[in-house]
Order: structure tokens, then C-alpha cells, then sequence
């Protein structure tokens, strides 16, 4: 389950925009019809680049462009990233539940499994 | 589509449950191939309109009667352009290229809403427009900000909150014609008589004969029937006409205290089947302009297709931030 960045995903997790069970552009692509990119926005400084959308367009300097047209025409961003659709690999929905169970039965990672006395600051 | 028999792995299960948890489908979850088709045929008919609609409208760009309305009907038309693509986008994660969308509309196999089949024949008709058109296109719209569809519902969030100022800007408009000569008074109320009843119409025929609407509210695709919505636009827009100082062209209209809902008189469907069968007024002409539009731009989407073969992998530029996702 890779993402634009290795270490975080995205808020909105970028999806490959053809379903799992289509065959990959052929059908429907025309002779003319540009490749697919996912457009990222960071809307302010301080916070992650989130997946506002995609779009088509030739190569990545003109999806930049695109991307400023179409997402953030009411200065909804500070930043943009581009990324070709087909560069983003994604988890499977068909093993949803077994891909992510092993997060499923351990509570103690989190602060609020601990019982601590009334009484005792800052922990 | 489907590859795989729903019931031997459950997964219509866990869609009916998913739908039933009110809770969103995304592209890649199984999903039943008509929940799908209904999909495709009812953005691809949203974005289409969004397009087209840019026609009556850009008719008077070049006429606007200040550089300030100039402007403000450019960002419009252009923010129509960017929700036919918002759209267009939305149908693409179902599976159905752009393209192949833009090919059923040009080829007459999709439609688009009959209401942008009337023409812009003043200045009001842009106020009535943005107050009527996109008033009706909204009070459509919220509910759908909440359709079972992720990608379709996000995309209608990001367009109800550009639409609000399209709605403001026509109500301006009409507000400033209607208290100004006697002339722009008559001009505004002209425009108001001519595109209340196909506004109406926005919302699709009866309850009890629209052939899709059961399905889809199940599917919670759509969340209130054309009926409904239709009364709640009526009802919203009665007091608006009178802010402004215009009537709206319906003897029948009064407020029955007994529904707590204004009632309103019958609308001629004849009329909206005939549009809708390609009899209106401007039918040929939209489908024409977008046609030629779209030939004429292929020599654009070619020689951007060769530069961009000719230069792979073209940074855009050495920027921080590629560098940053680098890291
Ligand atoms: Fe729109
Ligand atoms: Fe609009």
C-alpha cells in the first residue's frame, strides 16, 4: 500500500480510478485521450497534502496547470503534487478485514487501555 | 464487470450492509452491475449538463454590462467547466473513460438537462440563470453530497459550495434590474416568466412516472424524490420573487396552510418531453457548438500528446516539494 509518500498516507487515501476488475485503459481510451493523474493540495502551510481529485492531462507540467485550474481556483491550496494514476498501488477491498485484522486486537496501543489513579498530572 | 457470483463470497452482503450502515461505496468495493450502470448514466447526465450549460450563459460574456458582471460571469462559466470535470472524473473511478462519456453525447446517447435547451435571449436571462437554474441545480444537489457513492458524493460537496455563489450572483443581478428603469423592471420579470416553468422541470418528471427513482433512493443514490424536491424549491423561491419584486408566472400559486407548502399549478410535460426529444428551442445548436468545439480542439490534444512523447518525464520543475515526497 504505497502512497506519494513513503512515510504517511494521504488524508483522503488516493484510490487507482479504475476498478480492480477492469482492464486497464484500452477499452476506453481514445487515441488522443491523456493519461490520468492524481492531484494532491496541501491547503495550508502546516498540513499534509490531502487528494482533492483527478484529472487528465499530457505530461506532468500541464497536469500541474490543470490541477491549479480545476482544485484551486479559490486559493484552496499552498502546494500541489501530480501523480500518474497508475503509479499508485493500492490495498485490495477483497482483503480488507484480513489486511488490517492484525491492528484489530491489540487496544494496549493506545493511552486509554491504561487505568491510572485519580489524582496523578500529566500522563 | 462483475467477475465473481456475489453469493459465493458474500459480498452483496456486505454492500447491502454497507448501504444499509449509511455508509459509502468506493470504486474498487463489489458492487451490483445495475448500482453501477445507474451510476455512470446519472453523473455522466450531471456532467454533461455541466458543460453544455456553459453555452447559454457564455452567449454573454462579451455583452456583460460592466467589466465587474464580466468578470464575475466568467468565473461562473468556468466553474461549470471545472464541475463537468469534477464529474466527469467521478464516472471515470465506475470504470467509463471520459472520453467514451463525451462520444455518447456528441453521438446523442446520453443526455443532458432539457433545461439548457432554451436560449439566453437578455441580459436578465443570465440573473434568471444563476437565481432559477442554479437554485433548482442545489436544492437537487445538497442531498446528494450524501449519496451511497464516495467519489460522487465528494464531488457534489465541492460543487454545492461553488454553486451558492452562482445562485447569489443571478439574484443580485435580477434585484439591481428589477429596482432599476421601468425598461430593466420589465426585462427581469421577462426573463423570470420565461425560465420559471422549465426550472421546474429540472427536477424530472412525477413520482409516478420517473423510471428510476425507487432503485436509486434504495440504493440511497438519491435521498428524496422529484416531487419533494421540487415542492421544497417552490417554497423556497416564493419569498425570494418577492424580495425581488417580481412575480413568479403562476396563477395557481398559494399557500395551502393545511400542507404548510405553497401550492402550485400544472406543469406542461408535453413541453418537457418534446425538449427532451431534441425539439427544443436550441436542442441542435448546444449539441452542434459542443460537437465543433471538440473537433476543433483536437489539434490542441494532439500536439500537447506529441510534446509530451517527445519530452518523457519532463520535471515540471526541481521543486521542494517533488523533493520532498522524494524523501
Ligand atoms: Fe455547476
Ligand atoms: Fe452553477
Amino acid at each position: 500500500m504505497t502512497t506519494p509518500r513513503p512515510t504517511h498516507a494521504p488524508a483522503a487515501p488516493a484510490e487507482p480510478t479504475r476498478p480492480h476488475t477492469t482492464t486497464e485503459p484500452t477499452a476506453t481510451t481514445g487515441p488522443t485521450d491523456w493519461p490520468l493523474w492524481e492531484v494532491f493540495v496541501r491547503s495550508r502551510r502546516g498540513l499534509s497534502h490531502t487528494h482533492a481529485g483527478s484529472l487528465h492531462a499530457p505530461d506532468a507540467q500541464m497536469a500541474l496547470r490543470n490541477a491549479r485550474d480545476l482544485y484551486t481556483r479559490r486559493s484552496e491550496g499552498v502546494s500541489l503534487w501530480v501523480v500518474p494514476s497508475t503509479q499508485i498501488t493500492a490495498s485490495s477491498p477483497d482483503e480488507k478485514d484480513t489486511f488490517f485484522e492484525p491492528a484489530g486486537d491489540k487496544p494496549y496501543r493506545h493511552p486509554t487501555f491504561y487505568e491510572i489513579p485519580e489524582g496523578v498530572h500529566h500522563l | 464487470m462483475t467477475t465473481i457470483a456475489p453469493e459465493d463470497t458474500g459480498q452483496e452482503a456486505l454492500f447491502d450492509a454497507t448501504i444499509a450502515a449509511d455508509e459509502r461505496i468506493e470504486p474498487r468495493d463489489w458492487m451490483p452491475d445495475d448500482y453501477r450502470a445507474s451510476l455512470v448514466r446519472q453523473i455522466a447526465q450531471h456532467a454533461h449538463s455541466e458543460i453544455i450549460g456553459m453555452q447559454p450563459e457564455a452567449n454573454w460574456i462579451t455583452r456583460a454590462p460592466s467589466l465587474r458582471r464580466k468578470a464575475i460571469l466568467m468565473a461562473k462559466v468556468q466553474d461549470e467547466a471545472g464541475h463537468g470535470l469534477y464529474l466527469y472524473s467521478a464516472a471515470e473511478t465506475l470504470g467509463t473513460g471520459r472520453d467514451e462519456l463525451l462520444d455518447k453525447l456528441h453521438t446523442g446517447r446520453q443526455k443532458y438537462s432539457s433545461i439548457f435547451n432554451y436560449p439566453t435571449l437578455t441580459w436578465a436571462d443570465v440573473g434568471a440563470i444563476g437565481w432559477l437554474v442554479d437554485g433548482a441545480a442545489i436544492t437537487n444537489q445538497v442531498p446528494l453530497c450524501r449519496c451511497s457513492y464516495g467519489p460522487y458524493a465528494r464531488a457534489m460537496v465541492r460543487i454545492c459550495k461553488e454553486e451558492s455563489f452562482h445562485q447569489r450572483q443571478g439574484y443580485e443581478l435580477l434585484l439591481t434590474l428589477s429596482r432599476g428603469t421601468e425598461t430593466q423592471h420589465a426585462m427581469a420579470q421577462d426573463a423570470i416568466d420565461r425560465w420559471w416553468w422549465p426550472s421546474l422541470m429540472m427536477f424530472g418528471p412525477p413520482d409516478d412516472e420517473s423510471a428510476h427513482s425507487a432503485q436509486s433512493m434504495a440504493w440511497k443514490i438519491k435521498r428524496h424524490s422529484n416531487d419533494e424536491l421540487r415542492q421544497r424549491f417552490v417554497d423556497i423561491c416564493v419569498p425570494q420573487a418577492e424580495t425581488l419584486g417580481l412575480t413568479l408566472p403562476d396563477p395557481d400559486l398559494r399557500w395551502n396552510e393545511e400542507r404548510g407548502h405553497w401550492d402550485f399549478g400544472p406543469i406542461d410535460w408535453t413541453e418537457f418531453r418534446e425538449v427532451l426529444k431534441g425539439n427544443g428551442p436550441c436542442n441542435d445548436e448546444r449539441i452542434g457548438r459542443r460537437r465543433r468545439a471538440h473537433q476543433e480542439g483536437a489539434w490542441v490534444r494532439e500536439a500537447a500528446a506529441a510534446h509530451a512523447a517527445k519530452h518523457p518525464a519532463h520535471p515540471p520543475h526541481a521543486g521542494t516539494d517533488q523533493e520532498e515526497a522524494a524523501r
